[in-house]
């Protein structure tokens, strides 16, 4: 059990993570706000209290390695890695423009593992390390974050079905269920309910839990790490668009940025949530 | 760059060349690992498999997972191959290349196995004719098409020193061993394995035995023919082109469609360096075969020795 303090920092932490995110969407003129806001606690969860690693050796060998396999996300995951001292903050500014903050991430900028953006691809790269980290008998955790749209790619599956048979149990998958994805809600796609028990089925260990309680949060990701002999998946239900009342459960905000008006409009929301 | 043909009509396929060179890899350099998507015993992995069971994974009937799966052995230290025939593991998998293997840089080879119209009797979704194209327009990659088992080990050897992906083209059946121990394998450079300077033919793969054959041909016709293995395709041995475009005609033969492959690479070359030949593409003309035995197949389709020095002697009358 996680206690106040710790949940109260990763709470604030989340919330400066939301804030980064629609900065950058807005200065960019593009890019995926409604998925960033989402993950928003699991990321603050993972990079400011589970992970094991050192941003300034990014290539450490026993690092836990983390794999943002709904890669559109970059909004968050270049908050976080600003913040964490990944690259300079200053280099925000560049962000979908020349230089190393592309649209979607790509092992150039130091923390990115592996490139990502065409969905679907992240398990099976993330199954890979932990099959690495067994050869070499390493202790380090893969976590890789996976969409909910995302899971109607067919090759989530063949990695579930992998990484079971490997009884890979460093490999931890965490499926921001946000229930929406770019042009409609998922249920209305390809629903992919009962997601928890499919995992379940395939051999995994699944946990759920409400992506936006910071305690459930930190208690999965800690029980998470203890399975042994299968891979853990932790559906977290959560909220797309979540902190913003107008982007909240809206498939419009998948991948635009805001006006003028309504950036001021969310950052003031944002920051009345402190 | 002239390489001595071996006098001994020696036989073997390019995956056994494959397959011993991972079991020399193995045994030499801990970091090796292989994944095969069910097939083999076809690709010739299950030797690996069955030396190093701890460094072999069989994922199954999954390309795209494989090749991701290996991506991320890749990015933790490994010097992963990754397997399959090639119409499944390109077909399956281009995106899982493009993204997990060629733009994130990883230390992947792709290593294919039954290329071409020369497997025969599987039929055209197991013949794979589109490959070495769709390989040649992805960056970081560079394309590989051993014309023996011997050139082919050598390849693998080769590609295994150098960090970062590569595609490596095999074969199905046995075909003519050119090479001896002695020959040196150069990653983007070709090998003269005829002399002549009548005209050149630039071959790759199987369609190099077939064009020694057809060079002996029109030998007896007094039609003396320079055979080029040109078995990196990507980066192309330019000077090698320059080369034979000096004898005044240029045919490529390759056992893939002629858009994209050899037949094209070479084109580019002959335009961009502004060299006048004649110029001839042996290959699949853009349609689909059936099912057969490869002679067969080679004889309806247009690949066999007979055809290839029939073109070339056209092309040298018309040169005339």
């Amino acid at each position: 059990m996680a206690d106040e303090a710790t949940i109260a920092k990763l709470k604030e932490k989340a919330r400066q993570l939301r804030i980064g995110s629609i900065k950058l969407v807005y200065q960019a003129s593009s890019g995926h706000p409604g998925g960033s806001l989402s993950a928003a606690d699991i990321m603050a969860a993972l990079f400011y209290h589970a992970m094991r690693y050192d941003p300034k050796r990014p290539d450490w060998p026993d690092r836990d390695r983390f794999i943002l396999s709904k890669g559109h996300c970059t909004p968050l995951l270049y908050s976080v890695f600003a913040d964490v001292g990944y690259f300079p903050k200053e280099e925000l500014a560049t962000y979908r423009r020349l230089g190393r903050l592309t649209g979607h991430p790509n092992p150039k900028l130091p923390g990115v593992e592996i490139a990502t953006g065409s969905l679907g691809q992240g398990l099976s790269v993330g199954h890979g390390m932990a099959l690495a980290g067994k050869l070499d008998k390493k202790d380090y955790y893969v976590y890789v974050l996976l969409g909910d749209g995302e899971c109607n790619e067919g090759q989530v599956w063949e990695a579930a079905m992998s990484a079971a048979h490997y009884k890979s149990d460093h490999l931890i998958a965490i499926v921001d269920n946000n229930k929406v994805a770019q042009d409609n809600l998922t249920a209305n796609l390809k629903g992919i309910e009962p997601v928890d028990k499919k995992f379940e089925a395939f051999g995994w260990h699944a946990i759920r839990i409400d992506g936006h309680n910071m305690a459930a949060v930190i208690d999965a990701l800690a029980a998470a790490k203890n399975v042994r002999g299968k891979p853990v998946v932790i559906v977290a239900d959560t909220v797309k668009g979540k902190g913003v009342s107008f982007m909240e459960n809206q498939f419009a905000w998948h991948g635009k940025a805001p006006s003028e008006e309504m950036f001021n409009k969310a950052i003031a929301e944002l920051e009345a949530q402190k | 760059m002239s390489t001595t043909i071996t006098a001994t009509a020696k036989e073997a396929a390019t995956r056994d060349g494959y397959g011993n060179a991972l079991i020399k890899l193995g045994s030499s350099d801990p970091n090796v690992v292989v994944l095969d998507a069910g097939v083999s015993d076809s690709t010739r992995t299950n030797k690996f498999a069955e030396k190093f069971p701890e460094r072999f994974f069989n994922m199954g009937i999954s390309e795209g997972d494989m090749v991701c799966t290996a991506a991320g052995l890749a990015k933790c230290g490994k010097t992963a191959f990754a397997t399959s025939f090639i119409c499944f593991l390109l077909g399956r998998s281009m995106d899982q290349i493009l993204v997990s293997v060629a733009y994130s840089d990883s230390n992947v080879k792709i290593v294919g196995t039954h290329a071409g119209v020369a497997i025969g009797e599987d039929g055209p979704t197991a013949q794979a004719i589109g490959d070495v194209s769709y390989m040649r327009a992805v960056p970081n990659f560079i394309v590989i098409c051993p014309a023996d088992a011997v050139e082919a080990e050598k390849a693998i050897m080769e590609i295994a020193k150098r960090k970062g992906p590569a595609y490596v083209r095999l074969g199905r059946g046995n075909v003519r061993t050119i090479y001896d121990d002695s020959y040196k394998f150069e990653i983007g450079k070709a090998s003269v394995v005829a002399e002549g300077n009548d005209a050149a033919i630039i071959a790759s793969g199987i369609m190099v035995q077939e064009s020694l054959a057809a060079a002996e041909v029109l030998k007896k016709e007094g039609i003396n023919v320079k055979v080029f293995n040109m078995s990196t395709i990507k980066p192309i041995d330019r000077q090698a082109i320059i080369a034979a475009a000096e004898t005044g005609t240029v045919v490529t033969a390759e056992d893939h469609n002629i858009y994209g492959g050899l037949g094209s690479a070479v084109a580019e070359v002959l335009a961009e360096e502004k060299l006048d030949v004649k110029f001839e593409r042996i290959g699949v003309k853009d349609r689909f075969a059936e099912s057969d035995s490869q002679k067969v197949l080679f004889r309806k389709y247009g690949l066999d020795a007979e055809a290839i020095a029939a073109t070339v002697k056209k092309a040298v009358t018309e040169k005339k």
